[in-house]
């Protein structure tokens, strides 16, 4: 099986078959639309709502991207804080830990009612909110745990610590900072549309989802989750694409 | 005289939760210009503080450490390190591993220049046709040989190796003494060499240091004099067995069982 095959051919065949299974298990059990819509009850919606799909989806993207950027801004500094630190190590890591306990579906009424008729900045900062943890955790763990070795060769020259943390620290995070960005992705997904859905006068795909939910249109609900699931798939390799590029080294041939 | 490496009474303790833990004790050290020391000593006895010293990573809680008649008072880009673990940067390639020195160190090389003498460097130790490769791609003894030529890439003064032939198989290890011989023929330069192997110091070094048990002071001097070019028959030698038998006696003092003077 060649390499291309396994990386296009496989993921797509899996994605048809599981489309397939769906629509067959609703067309088996004979489940009305309002308890499961099959996947051909979708397409009449996408088309029909084709115009508000493309602008929610945009208005999703955008958002969720910005939040995003803003949590890897963020979090990187915060881990790079935490890892050179051992006092912020030990202060903040509860901190961040309570922090990121609170289900975010409970700050987001509290958010909506701090900054009300910001839904942008309410959406971005619910999406930032939600994915900066894993960020900031890899990053602190990968700097704190370099080995004294690699931190010598360049001391020993009397190489600046910015310096080090360039030329060393930085590279040597990466593989762990694209592993969390990847869960970060799809939290930040998860961030936009609780805001989207929450806010009076939302916009973005969950806006569309709420609407659906109050005109008790279902297939359109579903609609708007196989959309999440698309972008959300878009994203997650457009970080694959990223970590390819700049940590490619860190993936070991195939054996 | 003065020398290229010289430690003047260095004592040192590492403070721990349970009280000072003292490592060295009015440790001196005299090593020539480009002549090869060897360290040997039980386990823990402070062979490593002593690189991290020597290198100015460190600095002793008493006496003084001074390289080409300066004191020591942090690092300094006329060291070149090397140790146990290669710790070759593994998004680069073994040539821009070796030449990472060059881009903190200010020399007088140009880039090309500096390509051209890691490339020699690299054919010198055997890795001709692996400038390209990721250190992932190649062995540990590979791997070691680069790190080597890293650590002397900007002509360092003084070398410092921490037992950087332990972790390889008794046969890369013969190659890689006889690595260093090389290296040393094509450009002198001042070792201090930490290991383990007593076969091994006595095969590369000018002068065996025997540092006693923790904390440690020199407690023999041992300088071999094996004329010519060595080769690794020398090692069974009347002479190098002779010196051998000496440093397993001082290692047992050392290591406290056997009484000083008992044969």
């Amino acid at each position: 099986m060649n390499d291309r095959f396994l990386k296009i051919g496989v993921p797509i065949l899996f994605i048809v078959a599981v489309i397939a299974i769906w629509e067959w298990l609703v067309w088996f059990y004979q489940l009305p639309n309002y308890r499961m819509a099959s996947p051909s009850d979708l397409i009449p919606k996408f088309w029909q709502f084709r115009e508000l799909f493309v602008v929610a989806s945009w208005e999703t993207l955008w958002r969720t991207v910005v939040g995003l950027a803003l949590a890897v801004a963020f979090g990187t500094g915060l881990g790079m804080i935490m890892g050179f630190s051992r006092i912020a190590r030990e202060g903040l890591y509860p901190l961040l830990v309570g922090f990121n306990a609170i289900p975010k579906a409970t700050v987001v009424p509290i958010v909506a009612l701090m900054f009300v008729g910001q839904h942008d900045f309410n959406t971005v900062l619910i999406a930032f909110m939600i994915s900066f943890f894993p960020i900031a955790v890899s990053v602190s763990i990968g700097l704190s745990t370099l080995e004294p070795e690699y931190r010598d060769i360049l001391r020993a020259l009397g190489a600046s610590k910015f310096t080090i943390f360039w030329k060393i620290a930085l590279p040597k995070t990466l593989p762990e900072f694209f592993g969390a960005l990847k869960v970060a992705v799809t939290l930040a997904f998860i961030g936009t549309n609780l805001m989207e859905i929450v806010s009076p006068h939302g916009r973005g795909l969950g806006a569309l989802f709420d609407s659906g939910r109050i005109s008790a249109d279902y297939p359109l609900m579903f609609a708007v989750l196989f959309m999440l699931a698309a972008l959300g798939i878009l994203l997650f390799y457009v970080v694959v694409a990223l970590e390819r590029i700049f940590a490619g080294w860190a993936e070991r041939a195939p054996s | 005289m003065t020398f290229q490496i010289e430690l003047k009474g260095v004592t040192h303790a590492y403070r721990t939760a349970s009280g000072p833990l003292p490592v060295l004790d009015d440790l001196s050290l005299q090593i020539p210009e480009h002549s090869f020391c060897a360290v040997v000593g039980p386990s823990g006895c402070g062979k490593s503080t002593l690189t991290r010293l020597v290198s100015g990573l460190m600095r002793p809680d008493q006496g003084e450490v001074w390289l080409s008649g300066q004191k020591v008072t942090g690092p300094r880009p006329t060291v070149g390190m090397a140790f146990q673990n290669p710790v070759l940067l593994e998004w680069r390639t073994i040539l821009e591993n070796v030449l990472l020195p060059l881009e903190i160190v200010k020399t007088p090389m140009s880039r090309a220049e500096g390509e051209a003498r890691a490339r020699h460097l690299l054919e010198l130790v055997g890795l001709k046709g692996f400038e390209g490769k990721k250190p992932s791609e190649l062995s540990g003894g590979m791997r070691q040989r680069a790190s080597l030529c890293r650590s002397i890439i900007h002509k360092p003064d003084v070398l410092i190796l921490d037992e950087p032939f332990g972790a390889l198989d008794a046969f890369t290890r013969e190659d890689l003494w006889c690595t260093m011989h090389d290296l040393r023929a094509e450009e002198p330069f001042t070792c201090l060499l930490i290991t383990h192997d007593l076969r091994e110091s006595v095969f590369l070094a000018d002068q065996v240091v025997v540092l006693s048990g923790r904390p440690a002071h020199a407690q023999h001097i041992l300088n071999v004099d094996l004329q010519g070019k060595r080769s690794l028959d020398d090692l069974y030698s009347q002479k190098a067995v002779e010196m051998l038998a000496v440093l397993r006696h001082q290692i047992q003092v050392a290591q406290g069982r056997v009484p000083e003077g008992a044969a």
